[in-house]
C-alpha cells in the first residue's frame, strides 16, 4: 500500500455525507455568479450582436444607431482591445472577428444601464456582411478537404496482415451527433476594476487560470493583475473548461474602459448558439474477427466535426483515438484522426472529452457485427474483454483487466441476467407489437490528462489560532462534490472532525497555474494537494505534541481533533489547544500542498506511451422495452457495477455514475442537435436551440429500477486515499441503453438480422431501426465478407504535438 | 397591492409589464429561483402561489419566469427561502439534501417548490400497497412523479430526487404552510399600472376586457403566459397593453348539464383536470401529456386555442371530442365548431377584439378514445404528430367516428375521410387497414426539427392499429 493511498484508522473519508452546500442549495442561498449581480451596485449589462450567416465576412458596422439607444454606455469592437484580440489559447479565435464563422459568432458587444437596453441597443447595431460558402456538415468538411489542427494516427501490429489472415471482415461507416452541454447555469460572467486597477473577474469557469491568462492577453496586463474567482457552478460537464474565457475577457474589457461593474450573462439562446458542444463525429472503419469471434483487426478513420475553431478539438480527438478499443483487445490497429473544420460553434469538451465517441464507434461495430457472426452480442463483448498482461494499442498495459471480469460477473448475477433474458424471450413471443432486450456493455477508461503537464495540483491549508482550518485549493466546484471530498481528504490528514474544516471558493490568487478541473481528475490532484499541504502541517504539529507528550513523534496521535501519545500517561490534547501551542512556538500554519501525478509519459507525436496512471472500469446492463407502431421506448431497469476504487465519499461517487449514466443516455438516445442543412437564408442556423426544441432526460427517462453498485475490493495504489476519478467513466455506461434498444428492435424481425441504429436512437431513428429489422435489411452502410481501406492520412499530415509538451521538451523534461 | 412574499410585504413598484416574476424576485435579492430556460421547461425558477380551491386553497407551483410579475399583485408567494432556512430545513428540504438530491444545486430550489406543492396537496394519500401494474410514477405515499415533470436536472439522473419525494411524510400538525391552506386563497386584485410604456390592466369583469380589448385591438390577453412569457424573454415580444384575464368568474366556471359540459376558457388545465375528475376519459388521457405540471398550472385552453399553433396539444382532443368555442366580442356571444375555427398557421375565425369565454364539449361523449401523442420525450415534450379518436360502436360497427389530428398540417384538424370510412364499417383489421392507409394521406406533415415528414406520415398510419390494438386488447376478458 502506497502513502498515498493509505488510510489512517476511522478516516472522514470513505463516508457516505451529503454535498458540502446541500443545505445551501435546498434553501436557495447557495450563489451563483449571477446571483451576485443583485448585489453589486451600478452593473453594467452586457449583450451580443450576433451573426445571422454561417459564413460571411464583415464589410463593415455603424453604431450611431445602438449608441442613440437610451441606455447603451457603449459598444464594444475589437479597436478597443488593447491586449490580444483572441479567446483562445491556439491564436485562432479572434473575439472580436472580421469575419463571422458560424450562426449567432458575436461580432461585437453592446454595454447598457439594463439588459433590456443592452438588447436593444444589439438590435439596432447595423453590420454589413459579405456573405461565403459555409460548410455545415461533417460530411462536407470532409469532401471539401476541410481540416484544422493535427491529424494523428495511432498504430500497433501488422494491420494489413490482420485484415489477410482473419476470415469474417465487415466495413461500414458512421456518422453520429454531438450533445449540448445544457449546464442548467448558463456562462456569466461579473468583472469589477479597484482602486488599484487590479481585475477581479467572477466567473463560471471549470479553469480559473485559463481564464485569468486569456483576460490578462486580452487586456495587455500581467497575470497578477488579473484575479478570476469561481464561487461555484450550476454545473459544467467540460463546457466551461474553455468556453468561459472569451466572455470573462468581454466582460473585463468592458469594466477597465467603463470604470463598472459589467455582467454578461448568456441566456439559454444565446449559450445554445454561441458555445462550443460534444463533437459529432464521422467514422469509415474495417474490422476483422477469427473463426472464434475474437477481434483480429480494426481499422478506421474517424473525424471529429472541430466547428470553427481548435479549440479543445485535438486534445479531444487524441482521446477518442486512445480509447477506440473501450474495453476490447484488438491485436491489429490503425486509427486516424483528423478535426473537420465547419462553420458551426468550435465543439469543446464534454464529459468523456472524446472517449465517448471512440467507444461509440466499437460499440456499434459490436452491435451491427454481433448477428452476422451469429453470435450472442453479450457474449461477444465479453469474449473479447482484456484479459491481464495485455497492452492498449498505444502500449499502456491493463494491469487491472481482472476488474472488467469481475464487474461482468457481478452484473450478471446481481441483475440476473439468465432468468430475465429467458422471461424476455418469453414476453417476445407473445407481444407482437412490443419487444424487450437487455444489452450488457462494458467501459474502461483512462484517468489523467493526455497532455502530461497538465497533471499537477495546488492547495493552500491554513490553520488559524482557534484551530479552524481553511483549504483553498485549485479545483472547481460544479456539483461533481470535489469540495466535499476535498473536506474529507483535509479532515481526514489532518486528524480533526470535518466540522473543523471550511473550503473557500476557488481563487487564482490563492493557488497559481492550476489545471482546469476536468479529465475527472479534480479529487486525484486536488485531493494530492490538500493531503500534501495536511501532511505538512500535521508533521509540524506532530513535532510539537511530541515535546509536549515527551515521546517520539510516530508515537502522536491526532484523531477526531483529539491528540494524544502512545504511551503516554498525560491527558490528551484539544486539536485547538495544539494549535495554540504552535502558533506560540512560532511554528509555521499555513502550508502551500502541490501533487504531480508519478509515473506518466506520453509521446503524442507517435500516440505512444502511459498517458494514464489508471483506468476505470464499469459494467451496465439495461433493459428496454420498445413500441413496435412508433418507436417509443422506455428504459426498464439499469444494473450497475462501477469500479471507482476505494470511494472518497461514496453518496458523491453514485450521485456521479447516477448522472453520468443518464447524461450518456441523453446523448446516446435523445439529445438531437439539428442544424440547418438546407440553401435556404437560415442555412447553419442551430435549430434546436432552446429547451423546448432540443430535450434532456427528464424524470420520465430515469430507469425506474436503477441499481448501482459500487465494485468491491478495488482500491487504487497510485490515487489519493485508495480512490479512483468517478466524473466522466459512468456516462459511457449508458452504450448498454442504445444496444438494449438496437436488441429490441432486432426483435421485430426475423434472428440474426444486423440492425443499423442513428444516434442519438430516438423514438423516430428506433422506429425506422424496426422498419429495418422488419425487412431483414441490414443498411447498405455495412459491406459483409469485404472491406474497403478507409481513407489514409497525406504523408505530410500535421503530428499532434502541443506547444506545452514541445516546451517541455525543450526544457529537458 | 403588494405581494405577500415569504411572508413579508413586498411591493412591486420596480416592476414593469414585461417584468417577468423571476426577474422581480431576483431585483429584490431573492435569488434561490433562477433562470434555466426562460420558457417554463426547465422549472429552475419554480415558486409557490396559494391559488383558490372552492373555499381553501392550494400551493400552487408555477414558473416565475412566465407570468408578469404584476399578475402577482395581493397575492401570496413562497419561495426556496421562504421555505426553509439551512438551520432549519423544510421537510422537502431536508430530504432533497440528505438523499444526494442536489448536485450543483441550480436547478435545487426549483425541484423543491415543485415538491413541496404536491407535498402539500390535499388529496394525496398513502398507498404503502400500489395497485399491481403500477407505472412507477407514483410512491407509497402518494406522491404523483408527474409533479416534478417540469423540473429538469442535469447532474443526478432523477433517482434521488424520486426517493426525497417518496420518502416524504405528510405535513406535521403544526406545519404553517399547511395551516394557511384552510384559509381562502388572496382573491384577484384590480390593477392597472403603466410604466415603461406600455400597461398591464387586470380587469374585474368580463365586460370590462371586452372593453379594453376593443380600445386596444393590438393588447396581449394573458392568462398563465406560458406562450406570451416565452415570447417576451426570448423573442423581446412587446405588446402596449396587457389584459390579465386568468381570474375573471366569467372565465373560470366549469358546468356539466344534460347536453354539453362547459369549460370556462381561463380554468388551468390543472383546475379542470381536478374538477372534470375523469369526467371526460378523453381529457384524463391529455392532461398527464400536456406539457408539465408546472405548465398545467398556468396553461388554459383559451390559452392553448388561443395562440393556435398547429402543434398544440389540446386541439386534436378538442376536435375528436366535437367541441365548440364560445367567442365573446363587443357584439355579444357566438359559438363555432373547433372543426372551423383555425383557418391557417396560428390564424383562426376568433376576430381581434373578440375573447375565447368557454369550450363546450357537446354529450354524450363517445365510448372508446385514445390519445396518441407522438414526441422524442415521454413527460414535457412538444409533439411531433398527435392523434386523438373517439369511436362509438353498434353491433361492431362503427356508428360514430372522429379523428383529431395535430402536428401534420398548418392547422389541426379532422381526418374527415378517414372517419367517412370508418363510419358504417365493421370494427375489424381489415377495415382498420383500410382506414390506415387513409389516414396516411390525411395532412401534409413537414420535416423540422421534431421528426421527418416520412415519420410523421409513417406515425398517422400506424396510429389507428395501436388504437385497434389497444382497443383488442381492453377487451380480452381478464
Amino acid at each position: 500500500m502506497s502513502n498515498l493511498s493509505q488510510r489512517p484508522i476511522n478516516p472522514a473519508v470513505g463516508e457516505a455525507i451529503p454535498h458540502e452546500a446541500a443545505s445551501l442549495h435546498v434553501t436557495g442561498r447557495a450563489l451563483y455568479t449571477d446571483d451576485l449581480v443583485h448585489r453589486t451596485r451600478d452593473v453594467l449589462h452586457a449583450w451580443p450582436v450576433q451573426s445571422p450567416h454561417a459564413h460571411a465576412r464583415v464589410t463593415g458596422m455603424r453604431l450611431d444607431d445602438a449608441l442613440a439607444t437610451p441606455g447603451v454606455v457603449r459598444v464594444l469592437t475589437a479597436d478597443d482591445v488593447p491586449g490580444i484580440n483572441d479567446a483562445g489559447v491556439k491564436h485562432d479565435e479572434p473575439l472580436f472577428p472580421t469575419e463571422a464563422m458560424y450562426v449567432g459568432h458575436a461580432i461585437c458587444w453592446v454595454l447598457a444601464e439594463t439588459l433590456e437596453a443592452a438588447r436593444a441597443g444589439a438590435a439596432a447595431v447595423e453590420v454589413d456582411y459579405a456573405p461565403l460558402p459555409a460548410l455545415v456538415t461533417v460530411r462536407e468538411a470532409i469532401a471539401a478537404d476541410s481540416f484544422q489542427g493535427a491529424q494523428p494516427t495511432l498504430e500497433r501490429g501488422d494491420v494489413d496482415a490482420g485484415f489477410a489472415t482473419a476470415s469474417k471482415l465487415f466495413s461500414g461507416e458512421f456518422e453520429f451527433k454531438g450533445q449540448e452541454h445544457f449546464y442548467l447555469e448558463t456562462h456569466c460572467a461579473l468583472a469589477l476594476v479597484d482602486e488599484n486597477q487590479q481585475v477581479f473577474v467572477q466567473s463560471s469557469t471549470q479553469h480559473p487560470s485559463e481564464t485569468q491568462e486569456i483576460v490578462a492577453h486580452v487586456l495587455g496586463l500581467a497575470s497578477h493583475e488579473v484575479t478570476v474567482q469561481c464561487l461555484r457552478m450550476g454545473g459544467g460537464f467540460g463546457g466551461k473548461e474553455m468556453q468561459p474565457h472569451g466572455l470573462a475577457a468581454v466582460a473585463a474589457l468592458g469594466a477597465t474602459l467603463t470604470g463598472r461593474p459589467v455582467r454578461l450573462r448568456l441566456n439559454r439562446t444565446l449559450d445554445m448558439t454561441m458555445t462550443g458542444k460534444r463533437h459529432g463525429f464521422h467514422a469509415d472503419w474495417r474490422v476483422a474477427f477469427d473463426d472464434d469471434n475474437q477481434l483480429v483487426a480494426l481499422d478506421t478513420t474517424i473525424t471529429a466535426d472541430g466547428g470553427w475553431s481548435l479549440d479543445l478539438s485535438e486534445p479531444v480527438l487524441a482521446r477518442a483515438l486512445c480509447h477506440i478499443e473501450n474495453a476490447y483487445y484488438i491485436p491489429h490497429v490503425r486509427v486516424n484522426g483528423r478535426i473537420a473544420k465547419s462553420n458551426k460553434t468550435s465543439q469543446t469538451a464534454f464529459r468523456g472529452f472524446g472517449g465517448p465517441q471512440g467507444m461509440a464507434v466499437i460499440e456499434d461495430i459490436l452491435g451491427r457485427c454481433a448477428p452476422l457472426l451469429g453470435v450472442d452480442a453479450a457474449e461477444l463483448r465479453r469474449s473479447n474483454l482484456y484479459e491481464k498482461g495485455q497492452e492498449t494499442p498505444y502500449g499502456q498495459p491493463v494491469e487491472q483487466a481482472d476488474r472488467l471480469h469481475r464487474a461482468w460477473r457481478q452484473v450478471t448475477e446481481s441483475a440476473d441476467l439468465e432468468r430475465r433474458r429467458a422471461e424476455i424471450a418469453e414476453f417476445n413471443r407473445t407481444h407482437a407489437d412490443r419487444k424487450r432486450a437487455v444489452a450488457i456493455t462494458p467501459v474502461k477508461f483512462g484517468i489523467s490528462f493526455n497532455l502530461t503537464a497538465f497533471n499537477q495540483g495546488g492547495a493552500l491549508v491554513l490553520i488559524y489560532k482557534d484551530g479552524s482550518v481553511l483549504i483553498n485549493h485549485g479545483g472547481t466546484e460544479m456539483g461533481q462534490g470535489l469540495h466535499t471530498k476535498m473536506l474529507q481528504v483535509a479532515a481526514t490528514a489532518l486528524g480533526v472532525p470535518l466540522s473543523t474544516v471550511r473550503l473557500a471558493p476557488t481563487r487564482t490568487d490563492k493557488v497559481p497555474n492550476t489545471s482546469a478541473t476536468a479529465a475527472s481528475s479534480g479529487a486525484d490532484l486536488n485531493g494530492g494537494a490538500v493531503k500534501n499541504a495536511c501532511e505538512q502541517l500535521r508533521e509540524r504539529l506532530v513535532t510539537v505534541a511530541s515535546q509536549h507528550f515527551g515521546v517520539h513523534p510516530s508515537d502522536v496521535r491526532i484523531e477526531a481533533g483529539r491528540v494524544s501519545a502512545i504511551g503516554s500517561k498525560a491527558e490528551p490534547l484539544a486539536w485547538a489547544d495544539l494549535v495554540q501551542r504552535a502558533y506560540f512556538q512560532r511554528v509555521q500554519l499555513s502550508a502551500a500542498g502541490y501533487y504531480r501525478t508519478e509515473g506518466l509519459h506520453w509521446d503524442s507525436a507517435a500516440m505512444r506511451g502511459c498517458p494514464f496512471k489508471y483506468f476505470a472500469h464499469g459494467v451496465a446492463a439495461t433493459e428496454v422495452e420498445v413500441d413496435g407502431f412508433t418507436g417509443a421506448y422506455r428504459t426498464r431497469r439499469v444494473d450497475i457495477v462501477h469500479d471507482v476504487g476505494d470511494s472518497l465519499s461514496p453518496l458523491v461517487d453514485i450521485g456521479q455514475i447516477e448522472g453520468g449514466f443518464v447524461q450518456g443516455a441523453g446523448w446516446l438516445t435523445l439529445e438531437e442537435l439539428v442544424w440547418d442543412e438546407s440553401d435556404r437564408p437560415t442555412r447553419g442556423r442551430l435549430q434546436t436551440q432552446a429547451a423546448s426544441t432540443y430535450k434532456l432526460p427528464s424524470f420520465s427517462e430515469m430507469p425506474p429500477d436503477f441499481r448501482v453498485a459500487l465494485l468491491e475490493q478495488a482500491e487504487e495504489e497510485g490515487a489519493v486515499y485508495g480512490s479512483k476519478a468517478v466524473g466522466e467513466p459512468p456516462l459511457m455506461l449508458a452504450f448498454s441503453v442504445r444496444e438494449a434498444l438496437r436488441q429490441a428492435a432486432a426483435a421485430f424481425g426475423a434472428p440474426g438480422v444486423s440492425v443499423p441504429l442513428a444516434l442519438p436512437a430516438t423514438p423516430e431513428a428506433v422506429y425506422w431501426a424496426i422498419e429495418a429489422a422488419r425487412a431483414g435489411a441490414f443498411g447498405d452502410d455495412l459491406l459483409v465478407g469485404e472491406t474497403t481501406l478507409p481513407p489514409q492520412p497525406p504523408s505530410d499530415a500535421p503530428h499532434l504535438r502541443p506547444e506545452s509538451e514541445r516546451l517541455a521538451a525543450d526544457a529537458g523534461v | 397591492m403588494p405581494v405577500n412574499l415569504n411572508g413579508v410585504t413586498a411591493p412591486l413598484d420596480s416592476a414593469d409589464p414585461h417584468t417577468n416574476a423571476l426577474d422581480w424576485l431576483r431585483s429584490r435579492g431573492l435569488t434561490g429561483a433562477k433562470e434555466g430556460c426562460a420558457e417554463g421547461e426547465c422549472g429552475a425558477c419554480s415558486v409557490l402561489v396559494r391559488r383558490p380551491s372552492g373555499d381553501r386553497s392550494t400551493w400552487t407551483a408555477i414558473n416565475a419566469c412566465l407570468i408578469p410579475a404584476l399578475s402577482l399583485d395581493g397575492q401570496d408567494v413562497v419561495t426556496s427561502e421562504g421555505l426553509g432556512t439551512p438551520d432549519d430545513l423544510h421537510p422537502v428540504q431536508q430530504e432533497m439534501a440528505v438523499r444526494g438530491g442536489s448536485q450543483c444545486g441550480y436547478c435545487t430550489p426549483g425541484f423543491v417548490c415543485s415538491m413541496a406543492a404536491e407535498y402539500y396537496r390535499e388529496d394525496r394519500h398513502a398507498d404503502p400497497a400500489p395497485a399491481t401494474g403500477d407505472d412507477g410514477e407514483h410512491g407509497p405515499n402518494g406522491f404523483d412523479l408527474h409533479a416534478l415533470s417540469g423540473n429538469l436536472c442535469r447532474c443526478t439522473g432523477y433517482r434521488p430526487i424520486r426517493d426525497a419525494a417518496y420518502a416524504l411524510d405528510s405535513p406535521a400538525a403544526d406545519d404553517e404552510f399547511a395551516a394557511r391552506l384552510a384559509e381562502p386563497a388572496p382573491p384577484a386584485v384590480a390593477t392597472r399600472v403603466t410604466a415603461a410604456g406600455a400597461e398591464f390592466v387586470r380587469p374585474e369583469s368580463l365586460a370590462e376586457a371586452v372593453r379594453l380589448l376593443a380600445d386596444t385591438p393590438e393588447a396581449q390577453l394573458v392568462a398563465g403566459a406560458t406562450d406570451w412569457g416565452v415570447g417576451v424573454n426570448l423573442m423581446r415580444a412587446r405588446a402596449p397593453r396587457i389584459i390579465a384575464i386568468d381570474r375573471l368568474p366569467e372565465l373560470r366556471m366549469l358546468h356539466v348539464d344534460d347536453d354539453a359540459v362547459m369549460i370556462g376558457a381561463a380554468l388551468t388545465l390543472s383546475e379542470i383536470e381536478a374538477q372534470l375528475d375523469g369526467r371526460i376519459p378523453l381529457l384524463a388521457k391529455l392532461f398527464p401529456q400536456f406539457a408539465s405540471r408546472l405548465i398545467r398550472n398556468g396553461a388554459t385552453l383559451g390559452g392553448n386555442l388561443g395562440t393556435g399553433s398547429p402543434i398544440g396539444d389540446s386541439p386534436p382532443v378538442l376536435l375528436a371530442l366535437e367541441s365548440e368555442v364560445v367567442l365573446t366580442g363587443p357584439g355579444g356571444q357566438r359559438t363555432v365548431p373547433l372543426a372551423d375555427y383555425f383557418t391557417g398557421y396560428r390564424q383562426s375565425v376568433r376576430a381581434a377584439d373578440e375573447i375565447i369565454t368557454a369550450l363546450r364539449v357537446p354529450l354524450p361523449l363517445a365510448a372508446h378514445t385514445a390519445f396518441h401523442k407522438i414526441a422524442k420525450r415521454r413527460f414535457d415534450d412538444i409533439s411531433s404528430v398527435a392523434v386523438a379518436f373517439a369511436i362509438d360502436l353498434q353491433d361492431g360497427v362503427v356508428s360514430r367516428a372522429a379523428i383529431g389530428l395535430g402536428g401534420v398540417a398548418a392547422t389541426p384538424l379532422r381526418a374527415r375521410r378517414t372517419e367517412e370510412i370508418l363510419v358504417g364499417a365493421p370494427w375489424t383489421s381489415e377495415t382498420i387497414e383500410i382506414a390506415a392507409r387513409s389516414l396516411t394521406a390525411e395532412g401534409t406533415p413537414m420535416a423540422d426539427h421534431r421528426a421527418s415528414s416520412d415519420y410523421r406520415r409513417a406515425m398517422l398510419g400506424t396510429s389507428l392499429p395501436k388504437f385497434f390494438a389497444q382497443f383488442e386488447q381492453e377487451a380480452e376478458p381478464a
